[in-house]
């Protein structure tokens, strides 16, 4: 039986231990369900509609960004 | 010799500020940070009827949450919105954060700022202008943050920008237009360019002035937020806006070393003082 995948990535600059393949499956399992937000994978934009088909590897590095106050 | 710009000259009266196609009902932008509360935020853009609202990408912290609590008080202010790529350093981190703007916002307006540094926060212009043309290239109507200075000026119209957005001063300093010479120049010489005054401004007598020089709009933000009462605030803005743009396009009259008298002098009583 094969060991459950587990790759080391950071999320908005903290490393986290996933098992998610893709960046979709990573932003389920880090619990953001179905929130409006925006990514980015090693510093490029990915559209939502990319993130199922979006691989992840080790060392990647998600921007998960969400609206907020500016000026 | 008719010494009003051109852009005057076409445009007399009290017509609505148009940016890429897009008229807006006043020619106040206001920033939506720093504010105590949202609800002190939401009274401050209704009290000040803003044309728009600028708005940010952060890092979120709570599942999502936080971010879609924010849209929601967005969406019930009513007020168009233009995203900014605050805090980038880079035109590769503009890009990618004007993107992900226009995913999270709906919208292909985006007020484009390349930071140089932390301490004065004054736009990096060469990447401003290397990322102002590839977001152009991309559908992006981009609002560049910049400088006074003609040649990043003409180097960002010909990437495609059709509004700029020169600093009256460094972000949140309050200190007013800085280079009132050098805005002035840069009105007369791209004179149907629409100019917003972008940061800096601290009182309402700035965004005066800079709307009695020609500029088309004021964006603030810390003047409004930081105040004891900002909604009272937002509104002086909104006046001092209307009252510059009134006297612009009514005329200042230019002005003079010596006195002049304002009172007649032809007919003045004990005028033989002076022929003894």
């Amino acid at each position: 039986m094969p060991l459950p995948r587990s790759v080391t990535i950071s999320i908005n600059g903290e490393p986290r231990e996933l098992s998610a393949a893709t960046l979709e499956q990573a932003l389920r399992e880090l619990g953001y369900g179905d929130a409006k937000l925006a990514t980015a994978l090693n510093g490029d934009f990915v559209p939502a509609r990319r993130r199922g088909e979006t691989a992840l590897t080790s060392g990647d590095r998600i921007e998960i960004l969400t609206a907020r106050q500016g000026g | 010799m008719n010494a009003l710009p051109p852009n005057r000259q076409a445009n007399t009266g009290p017509a609505p500020l148009t940016l890429y196609g897009e008229t807006l009902p006043s020619r106040l932008m206001l920033g939506t940070a720093l504010y105590p509360s949202p609800t002190v935020l939401a009274d401050s853009v209704r009290a000040s009827a803003a044309g728009l609202v600028t708005v940010s990408l952060r890092r979120e912290q709570a599942r999502g949450r936080t971010g879609e609590r924010f849209l929601e008080l967005v969406r019930d202010i009513g007020v168009r919105v233009l995203p900014n790529t605050a805090g980038c350093h880079t035109a590769k981190e503009a890009i990618t954060t004007a993107k992900m703007a226009r995913e999270l916002f709906e919208t292909d307006w985006i007020k484009l700022e390349v930071i140089a540094n932390d301490d004065t926060l004054q736009p990096e212009v060469f990447g401003l202008v290397e990322a102002a043309g590839l977001l152009a290239r991309d559908g992006f109507k981009v609002f560049p943050y910049t400088t006074e200075d003609l040649s990043v000026a003409e180097r960002l119209l010909r990437a495609g920008c059709e509004v700029l957005m020169p600093w009256g001063s460094p972000i949140g300093s309050g200190r007013g237009l800085n280079n009132v010479y050098g805005l002035r120049l840069l009105r007369a010489h791209v004179p149907g360019v629409p100019l917003v005054v972008d940061a800096g401004l601290g009182a309402p007598s700035h965004a005066c002035a800079a709307m009695e020089l020609g500029y088309d709009a004021c964006l603030l933000n810390t003047a409004v937020a930081k105040s004891a009462h900002p909604p009272q605030m937002a509104a002086a803005f909104a006046q001092a806006i209307e009252a510059g743009r009134s006297a612009y396009l009514a005329g200042l009259m230019a002005p003079r070393d010596m006195a002049e008298p304002s009172t007649p002098v032809a007919g003045t009583p004990f005028l033989d003082r002076t022929a003894k």
